[in-house]
């Protein structure tokens, strides 16, 4: 669904606890200006720098907006603009862990929506949202590139394959375990 | 490691080499491919390390982790070297198990050996897997036997050799006429053939660049991802050659954030031959500058598109535009760019190499050499295949796929992606070139071939590819958003139980209109998967419109489960597994299913062995 950008005001963050891991929020502009300098501030960087925000941050934080401005010389549009258009970037504060239930054609036919309903289930969360306290953010991608150990998901950077219902709530529970 | 100052050093370093690498130590090669890591490669090579530091013989033995070698059905995948013991699907667990005998004492372990699924026999070793026999595997072959972190195992096996033969014996209109001969055409969907589009490139003044499209975006397809993981220095010396080819002194590979372990890899492959080299300023001394950059894609699967890739690769949205002047005349920053896929990029130094005679004499009259398939979806070995362009589809689904799991039913098989087209059984003696897909409503795409079963639904799978494609249109030219949107409503409607008659013509009316008047391929392949179902499963969507009914059982409002009391022996298993508690009944006696309890997940169809539990 198309959502017009209007004030800037529905992008600000919705600033929560968040045990240890980076509680209270803080953005570190410091390590923001490391990225821009990592790239000599190029502007054609752009989506590589709101990525690497996304690394710190596990989402971009619309403060940056006005540094990335006055560094890389482009307007806020711009950046609203590709923050937008590419699924890998999230202007919303997202959970410790972001599990990505593969979608793609091969998981698909191998049962890939039971996955999903099983882990909605689990999460009380719906495709593409994060649990109140943000531990989890349920997102689908679109192909992880490993096919043939369908279904898969990924768990931040963990790939755990060749699931069905009962192992892959298995897997959140552990990442549940490790949490607590 | 000193700087290469020119192409002598470079041999020598090969030669010597090759002489440490004939001394036959003992090797154990690891699949760190992410087939295999998914399934626990990351536990197995750690497990790996301590036995052999507890039993103090690290030095002796070299572990190596290897790139994707394909049968990813069967990961984690270890071979042992100089004897070459195959074992698959290798756990922490056996790990003492194999140090003890087969490391130690060069035993092979029988209960750890590939057993054959059809014939049953025992298959010690992988050349003889029948998922390999069959192969053809040129470009894709050296994956599982080089360490793609090290530049050096690429030299040993001849790397770089082409690299040497386009710097020092051949002039760039030499290299284009020898990939034009060749016939090699774009792996990555279009088929384009690469030496005219090359030339076309050198022909245009201005900063040439030379692009590599790792932004792999096709559902089902992992090729492009399996080869920069596994052997990245392929892809790299193939545009440094197109560089030297086209006179380009940048170039770019544009690939996508979801493939950390791609992106790592080929990090490092870049800084490796720079250091050697090899990429750089005044590369073996030829005095040919050319350097490499990585561009990481976010995600957007119009990015495959040769001008949307570019508007990103600038840093834009990456929408696409008219093509009435070609990127090879304008791309990138306004200047003529040549842009091919990372599996195109990787046959050049083969071609370079072998010669263009030797690679034409492969494959079919106008589709030469040969394609990697990613064989995915209900085969038994699931993996990537490399056969000769022409193979049949018979031969890659039963011969080399192994056939369907389960003894069930073939339906269809699924090419060239959210682009391509569903093919049924009466085509499976097909030889898969670019024009025989073409002929019967598919593509090649970029080789993803997704079989599909008596258990999938073709109205469903059709939805599936227009509900991807709705959120992947860039959004900007009406037909491709709108015609998409609108198609999609009318299939979900078939498959909630809302379809009317006169839905199908509709689709074909709506799907000929998006085809013929969308921006760029994306939009005009997009109705494909659509009319080709429709093409060959009319039935399947009748009788969703008509009787209501899904025979596949997929969508969930068209069908209910049963138990059939005459197969069903009460072994209970469905009724341990069921999720809800809607299985009743005694042991060893006819089970029944509660229809207002059952969410139709169809745990209990997958767990019955006997076939009691059946789709109404």
């Amino acid at each position: 669904m198309f959502e017009p950008l209007g004030g800037g005001g529905e992008f600000s963050p919705r600033i929560r606890e968040w045990d240890d891991m980076q509680a209270p929020f803080e953005i570190r502009l410091e390590k923001i200006e490391e990225i821009i300098e990592k790239y000599h501030g190029d502007r054609e960087a752009l989506l590589m720098i709101l990525q690497d925000i996304a690394d710190i941050h596990n989402y971009v934080p619309p403060e940056v907006v006005p540094l990335l401005v006055e560094r890389l010389g482009v307007r806020p549009s711009l950046i609203y603009s590709v923050a937008t258009f590419y699924k890998t970037i999230s202007l919303e504060p997202r959970g410790k862990y972001v599990i990505n239930v593969c979608t793609g054609t091969a998981c698909h036919v191998r049962g890939a929506d039971k996955i999903m309903e099983a882990l909605k289930e689990k999460l009380g969360i719906d495709e593409g949202e994060t649990t109140e306290d943000l531990k989890f953010t349920l997102e689908a991608v679109r192909c992880v590139g490993c096919c043939a150990s369908g279904p898969v998901i990924t768990v931040n950077r963990e790939t755990h394959g060749g699931l069905d219902r009962s192992s892959a709530l298995k897997i959140i529970e552990s990442y549940e375990k490790e949490i607590s | 490691m000193a700087t290469l100052k020119n192409s002598e050093s470079l041999d020598r370093l090969r030669e010597s080499l090759k002489e440490r690498g004939e001394r036959g130590a003992r090797l154990v090669s690891l699949c760190a491919g992410s087939g295999c890591a998914a399934y626990g490669t990351g536990r197995v090579y750690r497990a790996l390390k301590e036995e052999l530091a507890r039993q103090g013989m690290e030095g002796d033995v070299e572990v190596k982790l290897t790139g994707c070698h394909g049968f990813c059905e069967k990961g984690p995948i270890m071979v042992l070297h100089p004897e070459g013991f195959f074992y698959p699907q290798v756990k922490e667990e056996q790990i003492p198990e194999i140090v003890e005998k087969s490391i130690k004492g060069g035993e092979l372990i029988e209960s750890l050996v590939f057993k054959d699924p059809v014939t049953k026999k025992m298959i010690p070793y992988e050349r003889d897997v029948p998922f390999y026999r069959l192969q053809q595997r040129i470009i894709f072959g050296n994956n599982g036997i080089i360490d793609p972190t090290n530049i050096e195992d690429y030299i040993a096996v001849g790397g770089y050799s082409a690299l040497q033969r386009a710097l020092f014996e051949m002039t760039p209109e030499e290299i284009i006429e020898e990939i034009k001969r060749s016939g090699l055409r774009g792996r990555g969907g279009g088929g384009f053939p690469t030496g005219i589009k090359w030339e076309s490139c050198r022909r245009h003044e201005g900063e040439r660049y030379v692009i590599c499209n790792a932004d792999e975006g096709d559902p089902g397809a992992y090729m492009d991802r399996s080869l920069l993981e596994g052997n990245p220095h392929s892809v790299v010396e193939g545009m440094i050659i197109g560089a030297v080819a086209i006179g380009s002194r940048e170039g770019y590979v544009y690939v996508r954030h979801e493939y950390p372990l791609a992106v790592k890899n080929l990090t490092k492959a870049l800084e490796a031959a720079e250091e050697y080299g090899l990429l750089g300023r005044d590369i073996l001394g030829s005095g040919f500058d050319f350097e490499i950059r990585i561009s990481r894609g976010g995600g957007a699967f119009v990015c495959g598109e040769s001008t949307a890739l570019m508007a990103s690769l600038e840093g834009n949205p990456g929408r696409p535009r008219a093509k009435y002047v070609h990127t090879v005349a304008r791309g990138f920053r306004q200047n003529p760019s040549n842009l091919n896929n990372v599996e195109t990029w990787a046959n050049v130094p083969v071609i370079i190499n072998r010669g263009a005679d030797w690679y034409a004499s492969i494959g079919t009259e106008n589709s030469k050499g040969t394609k990697i398939f990613s064989l995915v979806g209900k085969v038994v070995n699931t993996g990537l295949v490399e056969v000769p362009m022409g193979t049949s589809l018979r031969t890659i689904i039963y011969d080399i796929g192994g056939g369907i799991p389960k003894k069930k039913q073939f339906k269809a098989v699924q090419t060239g992606g959210p682009s391509g087209g569903c093919i049924p059984g009466q085509f499976l003696d097909l030889g898969v070139d670019f024009d025989e897909l073409a002929k019967v409503g598919s593509m090649m795409g970029s080789g993803g071939m997704i079989v599909m079963d008596q258990d999938t639904c073709m109205v469903d799978v059709a939805r599936y590819f227009l509900d991807f494609l709705k959120e992947e249109s860039c959004g900007q030219c009406t037909p491709c958003r709108e015609g998409i949107k609108q198609m999609l409503e009318i299939l979900t409607n078939i498959c909630e139980g809302h379809g009317k008659e006169g839905d199908i013509s509709l689709l074909e009316e709506l799907g000929g209109m998006v085809k013929k008047f969308s921006l760029c391929g994306l939009g005009t392949s997009a109705p494909n998967p659509v009319l080709t179902t429709i093409r060959y499963f009319r039935d399947e969507y009748e009788a969703h419109i008509r009787d209501k009914r899904c025979p596949a059982g997929v969508c969930k409002n068209l069908f209910h489960y049963e138990i059939d009391p005459d197969t069903c022996t009460g072994c209970r298993l469905c009724a341990l597994k069921c999720p809800q508690g809607a299985i009743s009944g005694e042991k060893k006696k006819p089970h029944k299913l509660d229809q207002d309890k059952c969410i139709k997940c169809g745990v209990c169809y997958d767990a019955c062995k006997f076939g009691a539990v059946l789709i109404k």
